[in-house]
This record gives C-alpha cells, structure tokens and sequence, in this order.
C-alpha cells in the first residue's frame, strides 16, 4: 500500500463552468503527502489556496484530475460516503476557530464523535476530557466556547479536530488572528500531536517562521504549485 | 449533555435554548395561536352542545308518520285521465299501518339507540269555566323518555305516566289555573271524554310549547283519540345526530312510512349550528397557517444566522440528514411546546369567562366542556404543524455547502 495519506493527480479546479464567466482556479495540481508529514502551504491570497485545502478536506470535489486519500479514489465516492471519510479521515482546523457557541468547550469536542456515533457516552466524554488535557484546557471543559480567548478557542479547535483520531487535519490559517505567543503555543500544539501520534498536517500559512519550522514547504501561485 | 438523547436532539435543544429571545418570542406567538384554537373551540362546542341539548332533548331526531293521503284521478278504459286537476283530500288521523312491525325493523338498525311509538291529537283541556285546546301526546314513558327528556324538563311534581295521569306545560297550567295533583278534563274532537290528574309540570323553556303540550299514556290517548291499539307517530334517536337526514331518507326508501329528521324540521337551527362550525374551522386554520408561518420565519433566519455552524458540523462529518432532523426537530419541538402553553392559557382563558359571561337570566352562557381529546390533539397538530413549518428550513439547512456556509 502507498504510504502517502494524500495524493493528488492533475487536479483542477473551475468555478462556474460552461458559463462564459469560467475561471480556473487550480491548475493540474500533483502534490503527495506522506504518513506523519508535516506540511507548510504558502501563497499569496488568491492564489487558490483554500480551495485546494477544501478539495483536501472532500468539502469540494475537483473539476478534474484524482484525489486519492488513504490509495482511494474519492472521484469515486458518493455524498454520503464522503462524508464518512470526511468524519473519520480528516480533521479541520479554521482560521477563526468557528466553535459551536451553543456548546461547552468538552461539548464541542465531542461533537464529531457524537455525530459519527449518534448518542453520547462515557468513552466520548473521556476522549474529549483527554483532549482538553492535551490541549492544556482541562479546567476550561464547561466553558461555552464564547467565554475563552482567541488562542483557547483555537486549542478547542485543535482538540476537536484530533477527536477523531485522524490520520490528517488541515489547518487554514489556524494563527493568523492569534498574537505571537498565542500563535506558537497552538503551532508547537499540533507538532507535538505530529511527532507523538503520527497525524499528517497541511498548513496554510503567511507566516514564514512558522512555516520554516515544518518538514516541507509547498508554494501555490496563481493555481499552481511553484516550488516543493 | 444526556446520554439517551440522541446527537440532533442535544443539537436541536442548544440551538434553541442558545436563541433564547427568539426561542421565547415564537413561542409566545404559537401559545398564543394554540389558546385562541383551544379557547374558541372549547367555546363552540359548549355553546354547541348547550343548544343541541336544548333541541334535541325537547324533541326526536327522526320522527316517521303516516304517509300523506292522496286522491287518485279517474281513469277510463283507454288509460287516459279524466280529470286535470285533483283537489287534496283532507288529512284524517290515522294509523302507521304494521307499526310493531315497522318499530321492530328500526330497533334492528345499527344506527338506532331508542325507538317510541307515539299518538298524537287535539283536544281539549277543560278545568271549571276554563278551557284550552292542547296537543295531545300518548307515549310509552319507559323508551319516550330515552327520546325526549321529559323528566328533565319537569318544574313541579314527578314524571309520573299511570293511564289515569297526565303532564301538562306550565302555561296550560297557568291558564286553567291548575297544580299539581289537579284533576283535568281532557275532551277529544270525538266527544271523548276522561279525567285525568295532574302528575307534573313541564316548562321546555318555550311559551308556545308549554302552552300546548299535554302527555298521557299511550293506552289512554288510543282510547281518547277513538284509535284502539293505533299510533301517529314513531318517534327515534339515532347515534350521530348529523347522519339525521340520510338515516331519514333511508327509511323512507325501505318502509311505507314518511320519515322527518331533526335537520329538515330544524332547517334554520341547523344551518345556524353548520355556519358556526364552518366559521370554527376557517379560524382554526388560518390562526394555524399564521402559526406555521412564524416557525417557518423563524427556523429560516436561524439557518442563516447558524449558517457557519452548519458548516462547521458538516465539515466534522455531520451527514445532510443529521443536519434536517436538528431543524426539523427544533420546529416539532417548538410547536409542541407551544400547544401546552397555549392549551394552557387557553383553558385558563375559558374558565375566567365561563365564569364572567352569563346570560339574562343569570345561568351559564355555555358549559364548561374540557375535553382531554382536544388538548391531545391540538399538541399533536401544533407539533406537526412545526414539523411541517420546518422542512423548508431544515432542507435548506442539509442543502447548505459546506464551503460556502464556513466562508459565510
């Protein structure tokens, strides 16, 4: 079996086609990421970075080319399939961290198990309990996710992504609204999950510090891949 | 978070609660739409009983009498018609013809609850210098009284029926000055003659009425009227009182007989008593399509505001359909919750003005009538109404893209 988590094959993407307003966003795109890697992807905005990252995250599908993820094609896969993938294979991270305000911080993470499984149970509650531990959040677990700063919120965030066990969390922009320290203390965050648990990242990111600090670097500009 | 709810209900219930003011807005607007639907129907339905009991109690519902007599024309040996226009023969007293036969053939009818052969006539009821002419009743007061309540009508004295007894109205009894435990004259067209005490006193709660109505026992009126063993009239009640009519007209078609119900003698009553129930239902409906708007309005604006969050559960794995249920769950749970408020406050309403509103003459406008049923059903329309009122919400909602609703 390959031992890329990720594989993309010539994959572009097209918004409004057919129309004379088409615009291609993406052009044959190939990119590969192995098992454990930790992935930086830089670019101008505009450059089609997010819509790469959401045809990763199966929130999108590709005009054309193959998304492999995990040696499966997903051209292949029918919505509700994606979903399950999606639920069990990936794990999204967002630039405003975007928790559910109705929720606690626990409740939040237990969110994607809870949908996957259907009711709520101690094993969720204590996966989401050891998450909050790893995030460093334990005391904050009743919380409702608007009464914690930025950089909590993304911790949350962070956890939630990790509740799944999956083998990939993309992460857009996950420190751009945070403040210096906040920002290195969720990006050492998701590296140590890296190093410890084997999780594959893709990070899209302005900053190159931070960016410098992952195992590789990627650039897409004007849709396509510049530099590896 | 509790464990036996399922992940759309713990959803559903966040939303809500999470929207609080206008979670409490909306269903202030369906309490109030339930209690006008509860109040107004608890309302006409006593006002309804109070006047079909008040009819119907004071006379039968189906009333089969002696066809009407005709006059047949001449004919000649070729077939032909002699005569062009045939006069109406005058109406004599006569009797059903087979009457046993014909009240054993009704009691056989599913739809019959009580059967009473009658006689009726006119007489005179004569005390001293006074005298009143009167309709004579004769009835067999054991299943009579299972048609028209006589006894709850009864002011003075007792129902009493023994061959020698007759009950009279109040105003006859007024009028010739006569009580209870009075003897009475009772003089048929015939010349006939008997004495017969006063056993009680009727008031139907109709002057007329009262000023006419004499019952005897059906013996004493056959004997009166000169009609041994004969009777006018069999009188009925039937299970659903508004199947009067077609019930009429069947039996019409398979006896000898004519057949009146309560709906043709009654033809203004009852249309007052449909228009009001027409009136009932179109109030009910457009009070529950304002209701099921205002759900439909604020589901739809919850999508939108939530239209990140639904993003978000999306991209976590959430499935389109686990997506309609929380919508459609919060527009159940919204109307449901909205029925018991409302019922409440609508019963809460019913009680305040059954006791304020009264009538001249200071008894009760209309009854206090509660059913169980309607509470039950109204919580089951109004919830159903919410789920109906949500789909267009909840579709919407399964139907967002992802990408789309997190870039917002």
């Amino acid at each position: 079996m390959a031992d890329e988590i990720l594989k993309l094959e010539r994959v572009c993407k097209s918004y409004n086609v057919g129309l004379p307003t088409e615009t291609e966003v993406l052009h044959d795109i190939d990119l590969e990421l192995d098992h454990g890697e930790f992935l930086a992807l830089m670019g101008p905005s505009g450059s089609g970075k997010s819509t790469l990252l959401n045809i990763v995250g199966l929130l999108d599908r590709p005009t054309s080319g193959r998304l492999l993820i995990k040696g499966r094609d997903t051209g292949l896969l029918g919505d509700n399939e994606i979903t399950h993938l999606r639920g069990h294979t990936i794990g999204f991270v967002f630039q405003y961290h975007l928790l559910i305000s109705a929720f606690t911080a626990r409740e939040n993470i237990m969110m994607p198990m809870l949908a996957d499984r259907g009711f709520p149970s101690a094993e969720i509650a204590a996966r989401a309990d050891h998450l909050l531990a790893e995030v460093g959040l334990e005391r904050f677990g009743n919380n409702l996710a608007n009464n914690m700063s930025g950089g909590q919120q993304q911790r949350v965030a962070v956890a939630r992504a990790l509740a799944m066990n999956p083998d990939l969390v993309l992460a857009d922009e996950p420190t751009g609204n945070l403040d210096t320290k906040s920002a290195d203390a969720v990006f050492e965050l998701m590296r140590r999950v890296n190093r410890q648990s084997g999780t594959s990242f893709l990070l899209v990111t302005h900053n190159l510090d931070l960016a410098r600090r992952c195992d590789r670097i990627i650039e897409v500009v004007d849709g396509r891949i510049a530099q590896h | 978070m509790n464990r036996w709810l399922p992940f759309e209900w713990i959803a559903a219930v966040r939303f809500l609660r999470e929207g609080r003011l206008q979670t409490i807005f909306i269903i202030g607007g369906i309490s109030i739409g339930v209690g006008v639907i509860v109040f107004m129907s608890a309302m006409l339905a006593g006002m309804e009983a109070n006047f079909i009991r008040r009819v119907l109690t004071s006379q039968p519902q189906i009333q089969l009498l002696t066809p009407d007599q005709v006059a047949r024309p001449l004919r000649n040996a070729a077939g032909e018609i002699e005569d062009a226009v045939v006069q109406r023969p005058s109406q004599r007293v006569i009797s059903i013809d087979q009457w046993p036969k014909i009240r054993t053939q009704m009691l056989a009818m599913p739809e019959v609850t009580a059967v009473s052969p009658t006689i009726t006539g006119s007489a005179l009821a004569i005390r001293g210098d006074a005298s009143r002419a009167v309709t004579l009743t004769g009835i067999e007061p054991d299943t009579y009284f299972n048609i028209v309540k006589v006894p709850d009508y009864i002011v003075a004295g007792s129902a009493r029926l023994t061959s020698e007894d007759v009950i009279i109205g109040t105003e006859l009894a007024k009028n010739l000055g006569a009580t209870v435990g009075d003897k009475l004259n009772l003089q048929a067209a015939s010349s006939a003659n008997r004495v017969l005490t006063i056993s009680g006193l009727v008031d139907f709660g109709n002057k007329g009425a009262n000023q006419r109505v004499a019952f005897i026992a059906l013996r004493t009126g056959q004997s009166l009227l000169g009609m041994i063993g004969g009777v006018t009239t069999i009188d009925m009640t039937i299970k659903d009182i508004y199947a009067a009519e077609t019930i009429a007209r069947q039996i019409q078609a398979a006896t000898a007989v004519e057949a009146d119900s309560w709906i043709a003698t009654n033809a203004q009553f009852f249309t007052a008593v449909q228009a009001q129930i027409y009136t009932n239902t179109l109030i009910r409906l457009f009070v529950g399509l304002s209701v099921a708007f205002g759900i439909a309005a604020v589901l739809i604006v919850s999508v939108i505001q939530r239209s990140k969050e639904i993003g978000i559960l999306r991209a976590m794995g959430t499935s389109r359909g686990q997506i309609l249920r929380v919508f459609l769950l919060q527009g159940g749970l919204l109307g449901f919750i909205g029925s018991l408020v409302g019922a409440a406050m609508g019963a809460l309403a019913l009680i305040y003005w059954h006791a304020v509103a009264r009538q001249a003459d200071g008894t009760e406008f209309f009854p206090l009538i509660l059913e169980r049923s309607l509470f039950i059903y109204t919580a089951i329309l109004a919830t159903v109404t919410g789920l109906l009122a949500a789909t267009a919400p909840a579709v919407r909602a399964a139907k967002l893209d992802p990408v789309v609703a997190i870039r917002g």
